[in-house]
Protein backbone atom coordinates (compact mmCIF):
# COMPACT_ATOMS: atom_id res chain seq x y z
CA UNK A 1 0.00 0.00 0.00
CA UNK A 2 1.22 3.46 -0.87
CA UNK A 3 1.74 6.02 1.85
CA UNK A 4 -0.35 9.17 1.48
CA UNK A 5 2.76 11.33 1.71
CA UNK A 6 4.25 9.45 -1.27
CA UNK A 7 1.18 10.35 -3.27
CA UNK A 8 1.57 14.00 -2.23
CA UNK A 9 5.26 13.97 -3.22
CA UNK A 10 4.34 12.55 -6.62
CA UNK A 11 1.52 15.06 -7.18
CA UNK A 12 3.71 17.97 -6.07
CA UNK A 13 6.43 17.00 -8.54
CA UNK A 14 4.16 16.64 -11.57
CA UNK A 15 2.46 19.53 -13.36
CA UNK A 16 -0.85 17.66 -13.34
CA UNK A 17 -2.10 18.74 -9.91
CA UNK A 18 -1.62 22.49 -10.24
CA UNK A 19 -2.72 22.53 -13.86
CA UNK A 20 -5.96 20.84 -12.82
CA UNK A 21 -6.32 23.16 -9.83
CA UNK A 22 -5.97 26.24 -12.07
CA UNK A 23 -8.65 25.04 -14.49
CA UNK A 24 -10.98 23.88 -11.70
CA UNK A 25 -10.64 27.15 -9.78
CA UNK A 26 -11.44 29.15 -12.92
CA UNK A 27 -14.47 26.96 -13.64
CA UNK A 28 -15.64 27.50 -10.07
CA UNK A 29 -15.13 31.24 -10.58
CA UNK A 30 -17.19 31.13 -13.78
CA UNK A 31 -19.94 29.18 -12.01
CA UNK A 32 -20.13 31.68 -9.15
CA UNK A 33 -20.19 34.56 -11.65
CA UNK A 34 -23.07 33.04 -13.63
CA UNK A 35 -25.03 32.05 -10.51
CA UNK A 36 -24.70 35.57 -9.10
CA UNK A 37 -26.32 37.00 -12.24
CA UNK A 38 -22.99 38.39 -13.54
CA UNK A 39 -22.07 40.61 -10.57
CA UNK A 40 -18.90 42.47 -11.69
CA UNK A 41 -17.07 42.04 -8.38
CA UNK A 42 -17.46 38.25 -8.67
CA UNK A 43 -15.09 38.33 -11.66
CA UNK A 44 -13.99 34.72 -12.48
CA UNK A 45 -10.26 35.64 -12.55
CA UNK A 46 -10.53 37.25 -9.12
CA UNK A 47 -12.41 34.28 -7.61
CA UNK A 48 -9.97 31.79 -9.16
CA UNK A 49 -6.92 33.70 -7.87
CA UNK A 50 -8.36 33.96 -4.34
CA UNK A 51 -9.25 30.24 -4.33
CA UNK A 52 -5.82 29.13 -5.55
CA UNK A 53 -3.94 31.46 -3.18
CA UNK A 54 -6.03 30.17 -0.25
CA UNK A 55 -5.36 26.52 -1.15
CA UNK A 56 -1.63 27.10 -1.71
CA UNK A 57 -1.33 28.95 1.60
CA UNK A 58 -3.26 26.27 3.51
CA UNK A 59 -1.14 23.47 2.03
CA UNK A 60 2.11 25.38 2.47
CA UNK A 61 2.90 25.26 -1.26
CA UNK A 62 5.23 27.89 -2.75
CA UNK A 63 4.35 29.90 -5.84
CA UNK A 64 7.33 28.33 -7.64
CA UNK A 65 6.02 24.78 -7.30
CA UNK A 66 2.51 25.95 -8.27
CA UNK A 67 3.92 27.64 -11.38
CA UNK A 68 5.62 24.38 -12.47
CA UNK A 69 2.12 23.19 -13.35
CA UNK A 70 0.42 26.49 -14.12
CA UNK A 71 3.09 27.55 -16.62
CA UNK A 72 1.31 25.58 -19.35
CA UNK A 73 -1.72 27.82 -18.99
CA UNK A 74 0.47 30.90 -18.63
CA UNK A 75 2.35 30.07 -21.83
CA UNK A 76 -0.86 30.30 -23.87
CA UNK A 77 -1.02 34.06 -23.15
CA UNK A 78 1.49 34.58 -25.98
CA UNK A 79 -0.44 32.72 -28.71
CA UNK A 80 -3.72 34.25 -27.41
CA UNK A 81 -2.24 37.75 -27.81
CA UNK A 82 -1.23 36.88 -31.39
CA UNK A 83 -4.76 35.57 -31.98
CA UNK A 84 -6.17 39.04 -31.18
CA UNK A 85 -5.28 39.78 -34.82
CA UNK A 86 -8.40 37.84 -35.84
CA UNK A 87 -11.10 39.99 -34.15
CA UNK A 88 -9.05 43.04 -35.15
CA UNK A 89 -9.06 41.94 -38.80
CA UNK A 90 -12.78 41.09 -38.77
CA UNK A 91 -13.62 44.53 -37.34
CA UNK A 92 -10.97 46.47 -39.25
CA UNK A 93 -13.43 48.44 -41.39
CA UNK A 94 -14.82 50.01 -38.21
CA UNK A 95 -11.34 50.53 -36.77
CA UNK A 96 -10.25 52.38 -39.93
CA UNK A 97 -13.33 54.59 -39.95
CA UNK A 98 -12.66 55.83 -36.42
CA UNK A 99 -8.84 55.84 -36.60
CA UNK A 100 -8.36 59.49 -35.60
CA UNK A 101 -10.86 59.29 -32.72
CA UNK A 102 -9.33 56.03 -31.55
CA UNK A 103 -5.74 57.28 -31.52
CA UNK A 104 -6.74 60.49 -29.70
CA UNK A 105 -8.67 58.66 -27.00
CA UNK A 106 -5.92 56.08 -26.40
CA UNK A 107 -3.37 58.90 -26.08
CA UNK A 108 -5.62 60.76 -23.59
CA UNK A 109 -6.16 57.51 -21.68
CA UNK A 110 -2.45 56.71 -21.65
CA UNK A 111 -1.54 60.14 -20.25
CA UNK A 112 -4.36 59.94 -17.69
CA UNK A 113 -3.16 56.51 -16.55
CA UNK A 114 0.42 57.66 -16.04
CA UNK A 115 -0.42 61.11 -14.63
CA UNK A 116 -3.12 60.07 -12.19
CA UNK A 117 -1.25 57.02 -10.86
CA UNK A 118 1.97 58.94 -10.24
CA UNK A 119 0.11 62.07 -9.08
CA UNK A 120 -2.07 60.27 -6.53
CA UNK A 121 0.85 58.20 -5.28
CA UNK A 122 3.06 61.30 -4.96
CA UNK A 123 0.36 63.26 -3.10
CA UNK A 124 0.05 60.44 -0.58
CA UNK A 125 3.79 60.23 -0.03
CA UNK A 126 4.70 57.06 -1.95
CA UNK A 127 8.40 56.22 -2.28
CA UNK A 128 10.31 56.62 -5.55
CA UNK A 129 10.28 52.82 -6.09
CA UNK A 130 6.51 52.73 -5.67
CA UNK A 131 5.97 55.65 -8.06
CA UNK A 132 8.16 53.98 -10.69
CA UNK A 133 6.11 50.79 -10.39
CA UNK A 134 2.77 52.66 -10.43
CA UNK A 135 3.55 54.72 -13.55
CA UNK A 136 3.21 51.92 -16.18
CA UNK A 137 0.52 49.94 -14.26
CA UNK A 138 -2.03 50.05 -17.11
CA UNK A 139 0.36 48.51 -19.63
CA UNK A 140 0.66 44.80 -20.42
CA UNK A 141 3.10 43.14 -17.96
CA UNK A 142 6.24 42.51 -20.09
CA UNK A 143 6.32 46.12 -21.36
CA UNK A 144 5.51 47.62 -17.95
CA UNK A 145 8.30 45.64 -16.29
CA UNK A 146 10.74 46.70 -18.99
CA UNK A 147 9.88 50.40 -18.55
CA UNK A 148 10.26 50.27 -14.76
CA UNK A 149 13.57 48.46 -15.05
CA UNK A 150 14.88 50.98 -17.57
CA UNK A 151 14.11 53.82 -15.14
CA UNK A 152 15.73 52.03 -12.21
CA UNK A 153 12.63 50.66 -10.42
CA UNK A 154 11.50 47.21 -9.23
CA UNK A 155 10.05 45.04 -12.05
CA UNK A 156 8.55 42.52 -9.58
CA UNK A 157 6.50 45.21 -7.82
CA UNK A 158 5.41 46.47 -11.25
CA UNK A 159 4.17 42.98 -12.20
CA UNK A 160 2.00 42.85 -9.07
CA UNK A 161 0.52 46.31 -9.69
CA UNK A 162 -0.14 45.50 -13.37
CA UNK A 163 -2.09 42.35 -12.49
CA UNK A 164 -4.04 44.14 -9.73
CA UNK A 165 -4.88 46.97 -12.15
CA UNK A 166 -6.08 44.43 -14.72
CA UNK A 167 -8.41 42.70 -12.27
CA UNK A 168 -9.57 46.05 -10.88
CA UNK A 169 -10.37 47.37 -14.37
CA UNK A 170 -12.31 44.23 -15.28
CA UNK A 171 -14.30 44.53 -12.04
CA UNK A 172 -15.02 48.29 -11.88
CA UNK A 173 -14.82 49.05 -15.63
CA UNK A 174 -18.35 47.99 -16.57
CA UNK A 175 -19.72 49.82 -13.48
CA UNK A 176 -17.93 53.08 -14.40
CA UNK A 177 -18.98 52.79 -18.06
CA UNK A 178 -22.61 52.19 -17.12
CA UNK A 179 -22.56 55.15 -14.70
CA UNK A 180 -21.21 57.35 -17.51
CA UNK A 181 -23.87 55.91 -19.86
CA UNK A 182 -21.25 54.98 -22.48
CA UNK A 183 -23.11 52.63 -24.82
CA UNK A 184 -20.72 52.65 -27.78
CA UNK A 185 -18.97 49.23 -27.90
CA UNK A 186 -15.89 50.85 -29.45
CA UNK A 187 -15.53 53.32 -26.57
CA UNK A 188 -16.16 50.61 -23.96
CA UNK A 189 -13.53 48.34 -25.52
CA UNK A 190 -10.94 51.11 -25.85
CA UNK A 191 -11.40 52.15 -22.22
CA UNK A 192 -10.99 48.60 -20.89
CA UNK A 193 -7.95 47.84 -23.06
CA UNK A 194 -6.20 51.16 -22.30
CA UNK A 195 -6.79 51.04 -18.53
CA UNK A 196 -6.40 47.33 -17.85
CA UNK A 197 -4.55 45.65 -20.76
CA UNK A 198 -5.18 41.94 -21.39
CA UNK A 199 -7.45 41.27 -18.42
CA UNK A 200 -9.66 44.17 -19.55
CA UNK A 201 -9.55 42.79 -23.10
CA UNK A 202 -10.61 39.36 -21.87
CA UNK A 203 -13.58 41.04 -20.16
CA UNK A 204 -14.47 43.03 -23.30
CA UNK A 205 -14.26 39.94 -25.53
CA UNK A 206 -16.68 38.06 -23.30
CA UNK A 207 -19.32 40.68 -23.98
CA UNK A 208 -18.87 41.74 -27.60
CA UNK A 209 -16.44 41.07 -30.47
CA UNK A 210 -16.35 44.73 -31.56
CA UNK A 211 -15.47 45.80 -28.01
CA UNK A 212 -12.86 43.02 -27.88
CA UNK A 213 -11.22 44.12 -31.13
CA UNK A 214 -10.96 47.73 -29.97
CA UNK A 215 -9.75 46.61 -26.55
CA UNK A 216 -6.95 44.44 -27.97
CA UNK A 217 -5.88 47.28 -30.23
CA UNK A 218 -5.93 49.74 -27.32
CA UNK A 219 -3.79 47.35 -25.26
CA UNK A 220 -1.13 47.21 -27.98
CA UNK A 221 -1.16 50.94 -28.77
CA UNK A 222 -1.13 51.96 -25.10
CA UNK A 223 1.90 49.73 -24.54
CA UNK A 224 3.64 51.49 -27.41
CA UNK A 225 2.59 55.00 -26.29
CA UNK A 226 3.60 54.43 -22.66
CA UNK A 227 6.94 52.89 -23.62
CA UNK A 228 7.76 56.02 -25.64
CA UNK A 229 6.17 58.71 -23.42
CA UNK A 230 6.82 57.54 -19.88
CA UNK A 231 10.65 57.68 -19.86
CA UNK A 232 10.51 61.21 -21.33
CA UNK A 233 7.86 62.41 -18.85
CA UNK A 234 9.64 60.80 -15.90
CA UNK A 235 12.97 62.50 -16.63
CA UNK A 236 11.12 65.76 -17.15
CA UNK A 237 9.36 65.72 -13.77
CA UNK A 238 11.79 63.87 -11.50
CA UNK B 1 -6.17 22.92 -36.77
CA UNK B 2 -2.51 21.91 -36.38
CA UNK B 3 -1.43 24.17 -39.24
CA UNK B 4 -3.38 27.08 -37.70
CA UNK B 5 -1.66 26.58 -34.35
CA UNK B 6 1.71 26.38 -36.11
CA UNK B 7 1.01 29.65 -37.94
CA UNK B 8 0.06 31.42 -34.69
CA UNK B 9 3.18 30.15 -32.90
CA UNK B 10 5.34 31.07 -35.90
CA UNK B 11 3.93 34.62 -35.81
CA UNK B 12 4.76 34.84 -32.11
CA UNK B 13 8.28 33.56 -32.72
CA UNK B 14 8.76 36.04 -35.57
CA UNK B 15 7.45 38.78 -33.27
CA UNK B 16 9.85 37.83 -30.47
CA UNK B 17 12.80 37.78 -32.87
CA UNK B 18 11.85 41.09 -34.51
CA UNK B 19 11.39 43.00 -31.24
CA UNK B 20 14.60 41.57 -29.81
CA UNK B 21 16.81 42.30 -32.80
CA UNK B 22 15.37 45.75 -33.44
CA UNK B 23 15.08 46.62 -29.74
CA UNK B 24 11.42 47.65 -30.17
CA UNK B 25 9.51 48.73 -27.03
CA UNK B 26 6.61 46.27 -27.60
CA UNK B 27 6.35 42.67 -26.36
CA UNK B 28 6.99 39.87 -28.87
CA UNK B 29 3.38 38.59 -28.88
CA UNK B 30 2.05 42.10 -29.71
CA UNK B 31 4.46 42.27 -32.66
CA UNK B 32 3.29 38.74 -33.53
CA UNK B 33 -0.29 40.02 -33.57
CA UNK B 34 0.71 42.67 -36.12
CA UNK B 35 2.49 40.04 -38.25
CA UNK B 36 -0.57 37.75 -38.22
CA UNK B 37 -2.73 40.77 -39.06
CA UNK B 38 -0.49 41.56 -42.06
CA UNK B 39 -0.77 37.93 -43.17
CA UNK B 40 -4.59 38.06 -43.00
CA UNK B 41 -4.65 41.39 -44.83
CA UNK B 42 -2.51 39.93 -47.66
CA UNK B 43 -4.72 36.84 -47.82
CA UNK B 44 -7.88 38.93 -47.77
CA UNK B 45 -9.85 36.66 -45.42
CA UNK B 46 -9.59 34.62 -42.22
CA UNK B 47 -9.11 30.89 -43.03
CA UNK B 48 -11.70 28.82 -41.12
CA UNK B 49 -9.21 26.78 -39.10
CA UNK B 50 -7.28 29.87 -37.92
CA UNK B 51 -10.55 31.52 -36.95
CA UNK B 52 -11.56 28.43 -34.96
CA UNK B 53 -8.25 28.19 -33.07
CA UNK B 54 -8.21 31.93 -32.33
CA UNK B 55 -11.82 31.92 -31.13
CA UNK B 56 -11.10 29.01 -28.76
CA UNK B 57 -8.03 30.74 -27.31
CA UNK B 58 -9.79 34.08 -26.92
CA UNK B 59 -12.97 32.60 -25.46
CA UNK B 60 -10.81 31.45 -22.55
CA UNK B 61 -8.47 34.45 -22.42
CA UNK B 62 -9.43 35.32 -18.83
CA UNK B 63 -8.31 31.86 -17.63
CA UNK B 64 -4.80 32.49 -18.93
CA UNK B 65 -4.28 35.31 -16.41
CA UNK B 66 -4.89 33.11 -13.36
CA UNK B 67 -1.26 31.87 -12.94
CA UNK B 68 0.08 35.44 -13.14
CA UNK B 69 -2.65 36.60 -10.77
CA UNK B 70 -1.68 33.98 -8.21
CA UNK B 71 1.87 35.40 -8.50
CA UNK B 72 0.66 38.44 -6.58
CA UNK B 73 0.76 36.17 -3.53
CA UNK B 74 4.55 35.78 -3.75
CA UNK B 75 5.08 39.55 -3.78
CA UNK B 76 2.43 40.79 -1.35
CA UNK B 77 5.11 41.98 1.09
CA UNK B 78 6.27 44.49 -1.53
CA UNK B 79 2.92 46.25 -1.22
CA UNK B 80 3.11 46.55 2.55
CA UNK B 81 5.19 49.71 2.88
CA UNK B 82 3.13 51.98 0.66
CA UNK B 83 -0.23 50.24 1.01
CA UNK B 84 -2.29 53.43 1.31
CA UNK B 85 -0.84 55.38 -1.64
CA UNK B 86 -0.82 52.22 -3.78
CA UNK B 87 -4.49 51.37 -3.12
CA UNK B 88 -5.69 54.93 -3.72
CA UNK B 89 -3.53 55.37 -6.83
CA UNK B 90 -4.58 52.03 -8.34
CA UNK B 91 -8.31 52.51 -7.78
CA UNK B 92 -8.37 56.23 -8.59
CA UNK B 93 -6.19 55.97 -11.67
CA UNK B 94 -7.99 52.91 -13.09
CA UNK B 95 -11.42 54.56 -12.72
CA UNK B 96 -10.13 57.86 -14.19
CA UNK B 97 -8.40 56.17 -17.14
CA UNK B 98 -11.53 54.20 -18.04
CA UNK B 99 -13.71 57.31 -17.71
CA UNK B 100 -11.43 59.60 -19.75
CA UNK B 101 -10.74 57.10 -22.57
CA UNK B 102 -14.42 56.18 -22.94
CA UNK B 103 -15.64 59.79 -22.72
CA UNK B 104 -13.17 61.08 -25.34
CA UNK B 105 -13.93 58.18 -27.71
CA UNK B 106 -17.71 58.45 -27.27
CA UNK B 107 -17.61 62.17 -28.03
CA UNK B 108 -15.20 61.98 -31.00
CA UNK B 109 -16.87 58.92 -32.52
CA UNK B 110 -20.28 60.58 -32.34
CA UNK B 111 -18.86 63.69 -33.98
CA UNK B 112 -17.30 61.78 -36.88
CA UNK B 113 -18.59 58.37 -37.90
CA UNK B 114 -22.04 58.46 -36.34
CA UNK B 115 -23.53 55.84 -34.05
CA UNK B 116 -22.61 52.61 -35.81
CA UNK B 117 -20.91 51.10 -32.76
CA UNK B 118 -23.69 51.98 -30.36
CA UNK B 119 -25.76 49.38 -28.56
CA UNK B 120 -28.77 51.53 -29.26
CA UNK B 121 -29.37 55.17 -30.06
CA UNK B 122 -30.07 57.43 -27.14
Amino acid sequence: MTDLSDVWVYLNASPLLFLTLTLAAFQAGGWVYTRSGHKPFLNPVLTAVVLVVALLTLSGTTYESYFEGAQFVHFLLGPATVALAIPLYRQFDRVKRSAAALLTSILCGSLTAIGSAVGLGWLLGASRETLLALAPKSVTAPVAMGITEQLGGLPSLTAVLVILTGILGAVVGPIVLNLLKVKDWRARGLALGTASHGIGTARALQVNELAGAFSGLAMGLNALATAILLPVLWRWFF
Amino acid sequence: MLSALTLILACQLAGELTTRFLGLPVPGPVAGMMILFAFLALKGSVPDDIGAVADTLLKNLALLFVPAGVGVMAHLSLLGQDLMPISVALIGSTVLTIAVTAAVMARLARASAGEEGAIKDD
